[in-house]
């Protein structure tokens, strides 16, 4: 593990995509606490001013300090999308490795059916169920871990094949193992290290699903500070303080690219690790 | 004395660490060549050979850097030109033959398209003179019709011909050089023996300088005019071909030599014991000294020079000692009379049509495997032995449970059937046949322990677990001779020997009755496979178990089996004791498959058929060699399937042609088949 860690941070986009990302994870764990003002406390006095000593990133519409909206802003993504990634992970990497491995006709049947979903506009469909079942963590936890948790299934079941295709597998196959040691014992410790970056790709694209639903209006609910709805907000004024979209769009952007980038050295990182292994 | 095309110089090159510390693929090598002259390049992986020709070329592979010594190139300093400069050398001079032609010939582009595309990059002719010269490149590979050759695109041509496409495409570039790197080792031995041939002829022809790469001594006694010996990034021996292998001078060489299982004699070839030093790490004595058989304290004091012989030069202090000839262990097999497992009339298919073609009255396709019918005594080994696409791995599969069969039987000794495949199977049934297979690489899990791997079938079949478990392992282990702390350790810290012990113990971890070997050497070096020989014949003797023994290697499969049948096109040509269907009267096929056999001595030359054969799927009815056949008969062949002509002692072979007949045309030169028998096998 530390050896990973050091070669995840041997690279300079590793370096930088780890920083981002504990730090907006640091960030938003200790908010409260570092905040200067309450994020949701109006000042009729103090409507938007522009950054200033006081007011580091300015204020909003309702007198609101920015930069304590900011601070706070992340914390229902982050945990309503890292939930979802790892719900999605779960099952997706669950179907994938069964169908990679069943393969056949059960495995023909279901992929029509995934292909059938991934085909769906889904932002629309999250709309209608969520219009449905209401706003809020127990509606897009579920939603948006399914509709990821298809996208996972996909690529984690074509990786299955190849593993399956493997004499190993094919030597438990002989032996008479049961479908789960299989899928247990053989297929997923090949496939644990891609089931992780897949998720962790995942969880960056719900990142943005779920700022886009809050800009939408469907996803946190105000006067909650999120960064969507931050954006929705004050859009109106972007011309003239811009301040109250630019910092939570420079929030956002920068946990979304934090990820990417970890997730592509954790990747590299253990392809690499097991390049060397082969090596010697 | 010409001027050598290539020479490199007391090169050295390898990695460099991020602490500076440098670890050396190549350690001082110098090697010359001239033009029209072949190099042969010999070792065992690992051992640099491959580094090395490319490093004669001036090519470096990413990560690596030349700590000391050149590479001249028709007098260029390569490593000292720029990139640029050493890319056009290479591109307009050298021409490199890989692996696999398949894939490096472009698959949406037809064969005369790619050699134009290399022509109009190498040379300044016209599109009808390019044309033209196309159509002379293909015929000077001599691929028969070169004008139709031309429009096919590689998947429509065998791996043969795509081998030689790909050298037609070199040419093209008017190279200087040719570096072919193991460029038969995927093929079939009759194909291979076929591009040899060509590959011989055509350097003598064209008066190219010819590096060729192989870990097979068989394949350099024919191509190569001198051979150079790798060991562990050295060489060990460097020198004429024929006094290389004739007169060997270092231990290495001999060992090698010897470790070869040969075709005319039977038995277990000498080991060599050990492994070689890990790549890059520091030498300080004779790297072969761990090995030798005759080594001294002098050989630990330093790294011995390399020494000029009268024929070439050789890295070793007492290479005049001629040492123990190394003796073939000859097996004592315990054969009783009992069967241990009967195939009857077996026919396994892969393809079934659908219901709709079977509507419109289309029919199955011909079988995979057909009338596959023998037997296998407690503690005897039948080989089965054919080129790729015979159905050997197939009828293996079957036995395993992973294929079902279509028709007759299949039974182990006291009459259990094993008709279904693996999910139909008890747990006992499975128990009593396993399968060791040809990669130990992939058929081991990568991610789990060799404890984890051994415990496993422990666990499924005498439901051992946790200490008794580990106990079993330990004892497996040492069954194989792999000391108990391997139990902690991953196959990717094991070397491919190693892991193919595993594999053996896996297998026996179960107590089984029949164990199936699925060309289980042909992925190791030879020394290494003599000694994974020895370990399957002596766990036999000691377990009683039966083997089927699937090899495409003939020698291999005369090394270790009481009986062979030989197949063809999923068909058995001739089965019986190992000792009379490798003599006289043999099955034509059985005959054309030995004398494409390559031995390590450059006296003896293959007796070819006159061209490769290429076949896709076994004719309908009739003999499956039928359109190969140098000894066709007629309609009969075409028409009727050959009978089984007994010649005593179980010796089978299925062809219609009296075994007088055979005995005499195994006199006859087999050169003179007619060529349409032959272009007919190609369409």
């Amino acid at each position: 593990m530390l050896k990973l860690l050091k070669t995840i941070v041997s690279r300079p986009s590793g370096a930088i995509g780890l920083g981002l990302t504990v730090f907006h994870i640091l960030m938003a764990l200790c908010a409260p606490w570092i905040a200067p003002f309450d994020p949701t406390a109006q000042n009729a006095d103090a409507i938007l001013i522009a950054p200033s000593a006081q007011h580091w990133m300015g204020t909003d519409t309702l007198g609101r300090d920015v930069f304590s909206r900011v601070l706070h802003g992340g914390r229902l993504a982050i945990a309503v999308t890292f939930s979802a990634a790892v719900l999605a992970t779960l099952w997706g990497g669950f179907a994938g490795i069964f169908f990679g491995t069943v393969g056949g006709r059960v495995d023909e049947y279901s992929m029509r059916i995934v292909d059938a979903f991934l085909s769906m506009p889904w932002l629309l469909f999250l709309l209608l169920i969520i219009s449905i079942g209401g706003a809020g963590p127990v509606t897009i936890i579920p939603t948006l871990g399914f509709f990821y948790g298809v996208a996972v299934l996909r690529v984690i079941r074509g990786a299955a094949m190849q593993v399956a295709a493997r004499d190993f597998v094919t030597a438990a196959k002989a032996r008479g193992e049961a479908l789960w040691p299989i899928l247990s014992r053989e297929m997923f410790p090949n496939l644990s290290d891609i089931l992780l970056v897949e998720g962790a790709m995942r969880w960056s694209w719900m990142l943005l699903a779920f700022s886009s639903l809050s800009f939408l209006g469907f996803g946190a609910t105000p006067p909650t500070p999120d960064w969507g709805l931050m954006v929705a907000q004050e859009r109106g004024l972007l011309s003239t303080a811009p301040w109250g979209v630019f910092w939570p769009c420079v929030a956002l952007s920068s946990l979304i690219i934090g990820i990417n980038l970890l997730a592509d050295a954790v990747g590299k990182a253990l392809g690499l690790d097991r390049a060397t292994a082969i090596a010697v | 004395m010409t001027k050598p095309l290539i020479k490199i110089d007391d090169l050295s090159l390898g990695f460099t660490a991020r602490d500076g510390r440098q670890a050396p693929i190549l350690r001082g090598v110098s090697l010359e060549l001239r033009a029209g002259e072949t190099l042969g390049i010999v070792g065992e992986s690992g051992s640099g050979k491959s580094t090395v020709a490319l490093a004669m070329m001036g090519y470096l592979k990413s990560g690596l850097s030349v700590f000391r010594g050149n590479a001249f190139f028709d007098g260029h300093d390569m490593f000292s030109l720029p990139e640029k400069e050493r890319a056009r050398l290479r591109g307009s001079s050298i021409a490199l033959i890989p692996q696999n032609a398949g894939q490096a010939l472009t698959p949406t582009l037809k064969i005369g398209q790619q050699i134009d595309e290399a022509l109009r990059l190498h040379t300044d002719l016209d599109a009808s003179a390019r044309a033209g010269r196309v159509i002379e490149l293909l015929s000077r590979v001599r691929l028969p019709s070169p004008e139709d050759m031309a429009l096919r695109y590689p998947h429509e041509l065998s791996g043969g011909q795509q081998q030689r496409a790909a050298v037609a495409m070199a040419l093209a570039g008017n190279a200087k050089a040719l570096l072919l790197d193991e460029p038969t080792t995927g093929l079939d031995v009759t194909t291979q023996a076929h591009i040899l041939e060509f590959l011989r002829h055509l350097a003598q022809e064209m008066g190219v300088a010819m590096i060729y790469v192989s870990h097979d001594l068989g394949v350099i006694a024919r191509v190569a005019d001198r051979v150079a010996v790798m060991y562990a990034g050295q060489l060990a021996e460097e020198g004429p071909t024929r006094e290389v292998l004739r007169a060997p001078q270092h231990p290495y060489t001999r060992g090698l030599l010897a470790s070869i299982p040969r075709l005319g004699e039977p038995g277990i070839p000498a080991s060599m014991p050990g492994v070689p030093p890990a790549v890059g790490s520091e030498l300080t004595a004779c790297a072969f000294a761990d090995r030798c058989d005759q080594v001294r304290p002098e050989c630990r004091q330093s790294v011995p020079a390399l020494l000029e012989t009268p024929h070439g030069r050789v890295r070793c202090l007492f290479s005049n000692d001629p040492g123990q000839p190394r003796e073939t262990t000859i097996r004592d097999p315990q054969i009783k009379d009992a069967r241990a497992l009967t195939l009857d009339q077996v026919a396994i298919s892969y393809s079934k049509i659908g219901w709709f073609d079977r509507l419109i009255g289309k029919k199955d396709p011909t079988p995979t495997v057909e009338r596959a019918t023998f037997g296998l005594k407690k503690g005897e080994t039948l080989g089965l032995v054919g080129e790729s696409g015979s159905g050997k791995s197939t009828i293996l599969r079957a036995i395993a449970g992973l294929v079902g069969t279509q028709d007759g039987s299949v039974t182990l000794s006291d009459g259990e059937s094993l008709a279904a495949p693996v999910n139909g199977r008890d747990r006992e049934t499975l128990r009593r046949v396993q399968m060791i297979f040809q990669n130990a690489d992939a058929s081991l899990n990568p991610r789990q322990t060799i404890g984890e791997i051994l415990a496993t079938p422990l666990r499924l079949y005498f439901g051992l677990k946790g200490d008794d478990a580990r106990k079993r392992a330990e004892d497996l282990l040492e069954a194989v001779r792999l000391p108990a702390r391997y139990l902690d350790r991953f196959p990717g810290q094991l070397s491919g020997g190693e892991k193919q012990r595993v594999g053996v113990a896996r297998a026996f971890a179960a107590n089984p009755e029949v164990t199936l070997c699925d060309e289980v050497t042909s992925a190791l070096d030879v020394s290494v496979q003599a000694a994974a020989l020895a370990l399957l014949t002596r766990l036999q003797k000691e377990n009683g178990s039966s083997y089927i023994f699937v090899s495409h290697d003939l020698a291999v499969v005369r090394a270790v089996s009481d009986r062979v049948a030989v197949l063809y096109q999923g068909r058995i040509c001739e089965i019986g004791p190992s000792a009379q269907v490798y003599a006289p009267p043999y099955h034509p096929y059985t005959s054309t498959l030995m004398g494409a056999v390559l031995e390590p001595d450059p006296d003896t030359a293959p007796a070819l058929l006159a061209n490769d054969m290429t076949e896709k799927s076994p004719p309908a009815k009739g003999c499956p060699f039928q359109r190969c056949c140098p000894r066709h008969m007629g309609d009969v062949c075409d028409t009727e399937v050959p009978p089984a002509r007994d010649l005593g002692t179980g010796h089978l072979i299925h062809c219609h042609m009296l075994p007088e007949q055979l005995v005499r045309s195994a006199d006859t030169s087999v050169d003179q088949v007619p060529e349409e028998a032959a272009e007919n096998a190609m369409a």
